[in-house]
């Protein structure tokens, strides 16, 4: 099952890239994508963290909220930057999430945001460094948390 | 409509070379490895998402503006793992960031 889908987003990918529909050109781009799971299979790469399927159906509802931040923090650590006015704090949050994919998530979120890094992480604490109290306050508030955490699901 | 798509687009890459500019001035202001590294991030995501939008607006729908989206996704994935892995290391060897501690760090 998982084969199936990694090979159908491999064909995907492959077919949007390549541009070139003629039947020898297709039938190799096949070839080789059934290749590459094949290889993958073998090096037991496909399990629940090489292909987190179980994040898809709220992927894009979690996508448009996370450009959302983003927009907004970039705007604010432009302020900040331009008025000069830093006071970095450096904190430990907790994530309640309970796969690694998960937690990954979260911290590549927190570190994608400007303005907060994810500079260390130990077992379900992140150290997290901000540009400003505000921008603590923002992932000390745990949205994001709840956020990542609604999109793994029961898992 | 495509003088309006041309402003839009004009738009758009003012607000990402505006980005990109802010970014680079605080690479140069601010004190220390870990603030830096947010400006940096400013680039990667501010300045790039502007600059892809303006292009996807150019060129309409084709395989090009599937690429640029693929080039988008890709940097989306790998600049939050540059950042992190840059702090990490600065971690490491023990460099401590400035400004205040709240709690027990790791």
């Amino acid at each position: 099952m998982k084969s199936i889908s990694l090979f159908v987003i491999l064909l995907g990918l492959w077919l949007l890239m390549s541009g070139h529909y003629s039947f020898l050109i297709t039938s190799l781009g096949v070839l080789s994508c059934a290749f590459c799971v094949y290889v993958a299979r073998r090096a037991k790469l496909i399990d629940k963290e090489g292909l987190p399927l179980f994040f898809f159906p709220r992927l894009f509802n979690y996508l448009i909220w996370l450009f959302k931040e983003i927009f907004i923090s970039n705007l604010n650590t432009a302020k900040v930057i331009i008025s000069g006015k830093i006071e970095p704090e450096t904190f430990t949050v907790k994530a309640s999430q309970s796969t690694d994919v998960a937690k990954v998530t979260y911290a590549n979120s927190i570190t994608l945001t400007p303005g907060t890094v994810t500079t260390k992480i130990k077992d379900n604490m992140f150290e997290v460094h901000a540009l400003n109290s505000d921008f603590g306050n923002d992932v000390r508030s745990n949205v994001m948390d709840k956020k990542v955490k609604w999109l793994e699901g029961d898992q | 409509m495509d003088l309006f798509i041309d402003i839009i687009t004009g738009l758009c890459f003012f607000i990402g070379s505006l980005s990109i500019i802010i970014g680079a001035c605080g690479l140069i202001k601010l004190p220390d490895v870990f603030s830096r590294i947010h400006a940096a991030g400013m680039i990667d995501t501010g300045g790039t998402a502007f600059f892809l939008l303006g292009m996807i607006l150019q060129t309409g729908w084709s395989l090009i503006t599937v690429k640029l989206i693929l080039i988008g996704v890709f940097i989306f994935f790998t600049s939050p793992v540059t950042s992190h892995v840059t702090a990490n290391l600065a971690r490491k060897k023990n460099l401590m960031p400035v400004g205040k501690k709240i709690g027990k760090l790791l």
